[in-house]
Protein backbone atom coordinates (compact mmCIF):
# COMPACT_ATOMS: atom_id res chain seq x y z
CA UNK A 1 0.00 0.00 0.00
CA UNK A 2 2.78 2.21 0.86
CA UNK A 3 4.74 1.98 -2.58
CA UNK A 4 1.58 2.85 -4.55
CA UNK A 5 1.03 5.84 -1.99
CA UNK A 6 4.10 6.57 -3.01
CA UNK A 7 3.67 6.18 -6.67
CA UNK A 8 0.60 7.10 -6.77
CA UNK A 9 1.25 10.32 -9.52
CA UNK A 10 3.27 8.45 -11.70
CA UNK A 11 1.23 5.11 -11.64
CA UNK A 12 -1.48 7.22 -12.77
CA UNK A 13 0.02 8.95 -15.19
CA UNK A 14 1.31 5.75 -16.99
CA UNK A 15 -2.26 3.86 -16.12
CA UNK A 16 -4.21 6.85 -17.99
CA UNK A 17 -1.65 6.93 -20.37
CA UNK A 18 -1.60 3.54 -21.82
CA UNK A 19 -5.16 3.25 -21.69
CA UNK A 20 -5.77 6.28 -23.71
CA UNK A 21 -3.43 5.37 -26.10
CA UNK A 22 -4.95 1.95 -26.10
CA UNK A 23 -8.38 3.76 -26.91
CA UNK A 24 -6.34 6.31 -29.95
CA UNK A 25 -6.65 9.41 -27.82
CA UNK A 26 -3.90 12.06 -29.54
CA UNK A 27 -2.42 11.84 -25.74
CA UNK A 28 -0.02 14.61 -25.69
CA UNK A 29 -2.66 17.22 -27.39
CA UNK A 30 -5.10 16.23 -24.58
CA UNK A 31 -1.99 17.01 -21.68
CA UNK A 32 -1.17 20.10 -23.20
CA UNK A 33 -4.57 21.26 -23.59
CA UNK A 34 -5.66 20.50 -19.65
CA UNK A 35 -2.33 21.98 -18.95
CA UNK A 36 -3.72 25.16 -20.50
CA UNK A 37 -7.35 24.71 -18.87
CA UNK A 38 -5.49 24.20 -15.31
CA UNK A 39 -3.49 27.75 -15.92
CA UNK A 40 -6.64 29.42 -16.32
CA UNK A 41 -8.31 27.96 -13.29
CA UNK A 42 -4.56 29.01 -11.76
CA UNK A 43 -5.17 32.28 -13.02
CA UNK A 44 -8.35 32.58 -11.35
CA UNK A 45 -7.87 31.57 -8.20
CA UNK A 46 -4.55 33.43 -7.91
CA UNK A 47 -6.22 36.92 -7.24
CA UNK A 48 -8.23 35.57 -4.10
CA UNK A 49 -4.97 33.36 -2.91
CA UNK A 50 -3.06 36.45 -3.14
CA UNK A 51 -5.37 38.97 -1.25
CA UNK A 52 -6.38 36.33 1.89
CA UNK A 53 -2.62 34.71 2.35
CA UNK A 54 -1.84 38.12 3.69
CA UNK A 55 -4.18 38.71 5.73
CA UNK A 56 -4.13 34.64 7.19
CA UNK A 57 -0.54 35.13 8.09
CA UNK A 58 -1.46 38.62 9.81
CA UNK A 59 -3.83 37.43 11.98
CA UNK A 60 -1.60 34.67 12.85
CA UNK A 61 1.71 37.08 13.39
CA UNK A 62 -0.65 38.98 15.68
CA UNK A 63 -0.94 36.43 17.78
CA UNK A 64 -4.33 36.57 17.44
CA UNK A 65 -5.03 33.29 16.05
CA UNK A 66 -3.23 31.33 18.95
CA UNK A 67 -5.37 33.71 21.32
CA UNK A 68 -8.77 32.26 19.33
CA UNK A 69 -7.41 28.78 19.76
CA UNK A 70 -6.77 29.12 23.44
CA UNK A 71 -10.19 29.94 24.12
CA UNK A 72 -11.52 27.41 21.57
CA UNK A 73 -9.43 24.06 22.58
CA UNK A 74 -11.48 23.01 25.41
CA UNK A 75 -14.60 22.67 23.07
CA UNK A 76 -12.65 21.13 19.96
CA UNK A 77 -10.19 19.23 22.32
CA UNK A 78 -13.13 17.41 22.89
CA UNK A 79 -13.93 16.24 19.27
CA UNK A 80 -10.03 15.75 19.00
CA UNK A 81 -9.70 18.52 16.63
CA UNK A 82 -6.33 20.52 16.73
CA UNK A 83 -7.51 24.15 17.13
CA UNK A 84 -5.48 25.56 15.03
CA UNK A 85 -8.07 24.76 12.51
CA UNK A 86 -10.41 26.78 13.45
CA UNK A 87 -10.06 29.70 10.90
CA UNK A 88 -9.83 26.91 7.98
CA UNK A 89 -12.97 25.03 9.39
CA UNK A 90 -14.78 28.77 8.96
CA UNK A 91 -13.93 29.40 5.62
CA UNK A 92 -14.30 25.65 4.23
CA UNK A 93 -17.88 25.98 3.75
CA UNK A 94 -17.97 29.77 2.42
CA UNK A 95 -15.05 30.08 -0.12
CA UNK A 96 -12.88 27.68 -1.81
CA UNK A 97 -10.07 30.29 -2.18
CA UNK A 98 -10.17 31.30 1.33
CA UNK A 99 -10.24 27.89 2.43
CA UNK A 100 -7.29 26.66 0.64
CA UNK A 101 -5.47 29.78 1.54
CA UNK A 102 -5.99 28.89 4.99
CA UNK A 103 -5.00 25.32 4.56
CA UNK A 104 -1.87 26.28 2.55
CA UNK A 105 -0.52 29.04 5.40
CA UNK A 106 -1.60 26.43 8.10
CA UNK A 107 0.81 23.47 6.19
CA UNK A 108 3.49 25.64 5.53
CA UNK A 109 3.19 26.99 9.71
CA UNK A 110 3.13 23.34 11.00
CA UNK A 111 4.67 21.71 8.31
CA UNK A 112 3.46 19.14 5.59
CA UNK A 113 4.04 16.22 7.75
CA UNK A 114 2.85 17.40 11.13
CA UNK A 115 -0.55 16.07 12.91
CA UNK A 116 -2.22 19.25 11.90
CA UNK A 117 -0.88 19.94 8.70
CA UNK A 118 -2.36 16.34 7.63
CA UNK A 119 -5.51 17.13 9.20
CA UNK A 120 -5.48 20.37 7.33
CA UNK A 121 -5.26 18.51 3.85
CA UNK A 122 -7.25 15.55 4.49
CA UNK A 123 -10.21 18.38 5.85
CA UNK A 124 -9.88 19.95 2.56
CA UNK A 125 -9.64 16.76 0.37
CA UNK A 126 -12.73 15.35 1.80
CA UNK A 127 -15.35 18.11 2.19
CA UNK A 128 -16.68 20.82 -0.85
CA UNK A 129 -17.52 24.84 -0.47
CA UNK A 130 -20.93 24.09 0.46
CA UNK A 131 -22.45 27.54 0.28
CA UNK A 132 -21.02 27.98 -2.97
CA UNK A 133 -22.70 24.54 -4.53
CA UNK A 134 -25.83 25.03 -2.91
CA UNK A 135 -26.04 28.43 -4.73
CA UNK A 136 -25.41 27.08 -7.52
CA UNK A 137 -27.61 24.64 -7.93
CA UNK A 138 -30.33 27.12 -6.04
CA UNK A 139 -29.94 29.40 -8.84
CA UNK A 140 -30.04 27.10 -11.92
CA UNK A 141 -32.58 24.73 -10.91
CA UNK A 142 -34.84 27.00 -9.04
CA UNK A 143 -35.36 25.50 -5.73
CA UNK A 144 -36.50 27.91 -3.11
CA UNK A 145 -36.21 25.48 -0.16
CA UNK A 146 -33.10 24.96 1.54
CA UNK A 147 -34.94 23.62 4.93
CA UNK A 148 -33.61 20.39 4.26
CA UNK A 149 -30.30 20.64 1.81
CA UNK A 150 -28.44 23.64 3.92
CA UNK A 151 -28.68 21.02 7.77
CA UNK A 152 -27.63 18.21 5.96
CA UNK A 153 -24.88 19.77 3.96
CA UNK A 154 -23.53 21.43 6.84
CA UNK A 155 -23.67 18.17 9.13
CA UNK A 156 -21.80 16.38 6.41
CA UNK A 157 -19.34 19.21 6.63
CA UNK A 158 -18.69 18.92 10.43
CA UNK A 159 -18.72 15.08 10.18
CA UNK A 160 -15.79 15.51 7.79
CA UNK A 161 -14.16 17.84 9.86
CA UNK A 162 -14.52 15.58 12.93
CA UNK A 163 -13.55 12.29 10.84
CA UNK A 164 -10.52 14.24 9.34
CA UNK A 165 -8.99 14.60 13.20
CA UNK A 166 -9.97 10.94 13.78
CA UNK A 167 -8.31 9.31 10.63
CA UNK A 168 -5.33 11.51 10.68
CA UNK A 169 -4.93 9.91 13.96
CA UNK A 170 -5.40 6.73 13.32
CA UNK A 171 -3.45 6.48 10.47
CA UNK A 172 -0.54 8.50 11.79
CA UNK A 173 -0.04 8.18 15.20
CA UNK B 1 -19.93 39.94 -0.36
CA UNK B 2 -19.13 37.66 2.28
CA UNK B 3 -15.33 37.74 1.62
CA UNK B 4 -15.48 41.45 2.02
CA UNK B 5 -16.21 41.22 5.05
CA UNK B 6 -14.36 38.45 6.40
CA UNK B 7 -10.94 40.27 4.36
CA UNK B 8 -11.70 43.97 6.10
CA UNK B 9 -12.41 41.83 9.67
CA UNK B 10 -9.03 40.28 9.00
CA UNK B 11 -7.09 43.10 8.44
CA UNK B 12 -8.60 45.37 10.99
CA UNK B 13 -8.65 42.51 13.98
CA UNK B 14 -5.04 41.78 12.87
CA UNK B 15 -3.73 45.35 13.38
CA UNK B 16 -5.69 45.72 16.15
CA UNK B 17 -4.45 43.08 18.33
CA UNK B 18 -1.43 43.17 17.51
CA UNK B 19 -1.52 47.16 19.40
CA UNK B 20 -2.71 45.19 22.49
CA UNK B 21 0.03 42.16 21.93
CA UNK B 22 2.63 44.05 20.90
CA UNK B 23 3.46 42.41 17.65
CA UNK B 24 3.05 45.15 15.34
CA UNK B 25 6.56 44.28 13.59
CA UNK B 26 5.39 41.07 13.01
CA UNK B 27 2.02 41.99 11.72
CA UNK B 28 4.06 43.90 8.71
CA UNK B 29 6.10 41.49 7.91
CA UNK B 30 3.49 39.04 7.57
CA UNK B 31 1.96 40.92 4.51
CA UNK B 32 5.04 40.33 2.41
CA UNK B 33 4.97 36.46 4.40
CA UNK B 34 1.58 36.00 2.98
CA UNK B 35 2.62 37.39 -0.69
CA UNK B 36 5.35 35.07 -0.62
CA UNK B 37 3.46 32.28 0.25
CA UNK B 38 0.84 32.73 -2.33
CA UNK B 39 3.60 32.78 -5.23
CA UNK B 40 5.38 29.70 -3.79
CA UNK B 41 1.81 28.81 -3.99
CA UNK B 42 1.46 29.04 -7.94
CA UNK B 43 4.96 28.38 -8.28
CA UNK B 44 5.04 25.12 -6.23
CA UNK B 45 1.16 23.71 -5.72
CA UNK B 46 -0.21 25.47 -8.90
CA UNK B 47 2.12 24.08 -11.70
CA UNK B 48 1.22 20.38 -9.86
CA UNK B 49 -2.36 20.86 -10.49
CA UNK B 50 -1.52 22.22 -13.71
CA UNK B 51 0.54 18.89 -14.84
CA UNK B 52 -2.97 16.92 -13.10
CA UNK B 53 -5.25 18.86 -15.45
CA UNK B 54 -3.81 17.72 -18.11
CA UNK B 55 -3.88 13.88 -16.48
CA UNK B 56 -7.80 14.85 -15.95
CA UNK B 57 -8.18 15.87 -19.48
CA UNK B 58 -6.82 12.82 -21.25
CA UNK B 59 -8.96 10.63 -18.41
CA UNK B 60 -11.73 12.63 -20.10
CA UNK B 61 -11.25 11.71 -23.76
CA UNK B 62 -10.34 8.21 -23.37
CA UNK B 63 -13.79 7.53 -21.88
CA UNK B 64 -13.09 7.03 -18.19
CA UNK B 65 -16.48 8.78 -17.22
CA UNK B 66 -18.70 6.94 -19.24
CA UNK B 67 -16.93 3.49 -17.72
CA UNK B 68 -17.32 4.94 -14.29
CA UNK B 69 -20.87 6.12 -14.85
CA UNK B 70 -21.94 2.40 -16.18
CA UNK B 71 -20.01 0.87 -12.98
CA UNK B 72 -21.92 3.41 -10.62
CA UNK B 73 -25.68 2.92 -12.41
CA UNK B 74 -26.73 0.04 -9.91
CA UNK B 75 -25.98 2.17 -6.62
CA UNK B 76 -27.37 5.56 -7.89
CA UNK B 77 -30.98 3.68 -8.78
CA UNK B 78 -31.18 2.51 -5.64
CA UNK B 79 -30.86 6.35 -4.51
CA UNK B 80 -32.74 8.16 -7.23
CA UNK B 81 -35.56 5.40 -7.79
CA UNK B 82 -37.32 8.09 -9.74
CA UNK B 83 -35.29 10.00 -11.80
CA UNK B 84 -34.04 6.93 -12.97
CA UNK B 85 -37.12 6.33 -14.72
CA UNK B 86 -35.97 9.08 -17.25
CA UNK B 87 -32.93 7.43 -19.15
CA UNK B 88 -31.93 11.56 -19.91
CA UNK B 89 -32.18 12.92 -16.51
CA UNK B 90 -30.80 10.00 -14.93
CA UNK B 91 -27.54 9.89 -17.69
CA UNK B 92 -26.75 13.36 -16.72
CA UNK B 93 -26.87 12.80 -12.90
CA UNK B 94 -24.44 9.71 -13.41
CA UNK B 95 -21.68 11.08 -15.19
CA UNK B 96 -22.55 14.20 -12.83
CA UNK B 97 -21.48 12.03 -9.85
CA UNK B 98 -18.54 10.11 -12.27
CA UNK B 99 -17.01 13.10 -12.75
CA UNK B 100 -16.78 14.11 -8.82
CA UNK B 101 -15.38 11.06 -8.32
CA UNK B 102 -12.58 11.23 -10.32
CA UNK B 103 -12.27 14.93 -9.39
CA UNK B 104 -12.94 16.49 -13.17
CA UNK B 105 -14.89 19.64 -11.60
CA UNK B 106 -15.08 21.74 -14.90
CA UNK B 107 -16.92 18.25 -16.60
CA UNK B 108 -19.09 17.77 -13.07
CA UNK B 109 -20.98 20.83 -12.68
CA UNK B 110 -22.40 21.75 -15.88
CA UNK B 111 -23.95 17.88 -15.77
CA UNK B 112 -25.35 18.47 -12.52
CA UNK B 113 -26.94 21.33 -13.37
CA UNK B 114 -28.39 19.92 -16.36
CA UNK B 115 -29.68 16.99 -13.79
CA UNK B 116 -30.82 19.19 -11.22
CA UNK B 117 -33.08 21.21 -13.97
CA UNK B 118 -34.44 17.83 -15.55
CA UNK B 119 -35.55 16.46 -11.82
CA UNK B 120 -37.07 20.51 -11.05
CA UNK B 121 -39.33 19.87 -14.45
CA UNK B 122 -40.45 16.47 -13.03
CA UNK B 123 -42.32 18.25 -10.00
CA UNK B 124 -43.96 15.79 -7.07
CA UNK B 125 -42.51 15.42 -3.72
CA UNK B 126 -40.58 12.60 -4.83
CA UNK B 127 -38.37 14.11 -7.34
CA UNK B 128 -38.02 17.40 -4.85
CA UNK B 129 -36.86 14.93 -2.23
CA UNK B 130 -34.67 13.25 -4.80
CA UNK B 131 -33.48 16.79 -6.15
CA UNK B 132 -31.79 17.30 -2.52
CA UNK B 133 -30.39 14.38 -2.43
CA UNK B 134 -28.31 15.28 -5.42
CA UNK B 135 -27.40 18.99 -4.23
CA UNK B 136 -26.26 17.54 -0.99
CA UNK B 137 -24.14 14.61 -2.94
CA UNK B 138 -22.40 17.59 -4.34
CA UNK B 139 -21.64 19.58 -1.41
CA UNK B 140 -19.87 16.51 0.40
CA UNK B 141 -16.82 15.06 -1.42
CA UNK B 142 -16.52 12.11 -2.74
CA UNK B 143 -13.55 13.09 -5.40
CA UNK B 144 -10.77 10.08 -5.03
CA UNK B 145 -7.64 11.67 -5.16
CA UNK B 146 -7.91 14.89 -3.93
CA UNK B 147 -5.42 16.55 -6.42
CA UNK B 148 -5.08 20.08 -5.28
CA UNK B 149 -4.32 19.54 -1.78
CA UNK B 150 -1.86 16.76 -2.61
CA UNK B 151 -0.15 19.45 -4.71
CA UNK B 152 -0.11 21.95 -1.98
CA UNK B 153 1.65 19.12 -0.01
CA UNK B 154 4.36 18.62 -2.24
CA UNK B 155 4.93 21.74 -2.41
CA UNK B 156 4.92 22.00 1.25
CA UNK B 157 7.89 19.00 0.83
CA UNK B 158 5.81 16.60 2.07
CA UNK B 159 7.78 12.93 1.98
CA UNK B 160 4.85 10.85 0.35
CA UNK B 161 2.04 14.03 -0.63
CA UNK B 162 -0.93 11.19 -0.92
CA UNK B 163 -0.19 9.35 2.60
CA UNK B 164 -3.27 10.91 3.34
CA UNK B 165 -5.39 9.25 0.81
CA UNK B 166 -6.89 6.24 3.31
CA UNK B 167 -7.56 9.00 5.60
CA UNK B 168 -9.34 10.94 2.83
CA UNK B 169 -11.36 8.25 1.66
CA UNK B 170 -12.81 7.18 5.47
CA UNK B 171 -13.62 10.68 6.06
CA UNK B 172 -15.54 11.15 2.77
CA UNK B 173 -17.64 8.06 3.50
CA UNK B 174 -18.42 9.19 6.54
CA UNK B 175 -19.16 12.54 5.52
CA UNK B 176 -21.15 11.36 2.84
CA UNK B 177 -22.84 9.26 4.04
CA UNK B 178 -24.14 11.94 7.28
CA UNK B 179 -24.99 14.23 4.73
CA UNK B 180 -27.25 11.67 2.90
CA UNK B 181 -28.84 10.09 6.24
CA UNK B 182 -30.01 13.56 7.44
CA UNK B 183 -31.51 14.38 4.07
CA UNK B 184 -33.44 10.88 3.99
CA UNK B 185 -34.73 11.83 7.45
CA UNK B 186 -35.86 15.03 6.95
CA UNK B 187 -37.55 14.20 3.47
CA UNK B 188 -39.87 11.91 5.92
Amino acid sequence: MSTILTLMMPLIMGGVGLYALFRRVDVFAALTDGALDGLKTLLRIFPSLLMLLPVISMLRASGLLDALAGLLSPVLDRVGIPAELTPLMLLRPLSGGGALAAATETIRAFGADSLIGRTAAVMIGSTETTFYVIAVYFGAAGIENGKRIIPAALIADLVGFVMAAVTVRWFFS
Amino acid sequence: MTLAIIWVIGVVAAVGYSLFAGTTEAVAAAVFDGVETAVQFCLGAGVIMCLWCGVFEVMGRAGLTKGLTRLLKPILCKLFPRTARYPDIFGALSSNVAANILGLGNAATPMGIKAAQGMAKLRGERSAKELATLVVLNTASVQLIPTTIASVRAACGAAVPFDILPAVWVTSVCSVAAGLLTVKVLNR
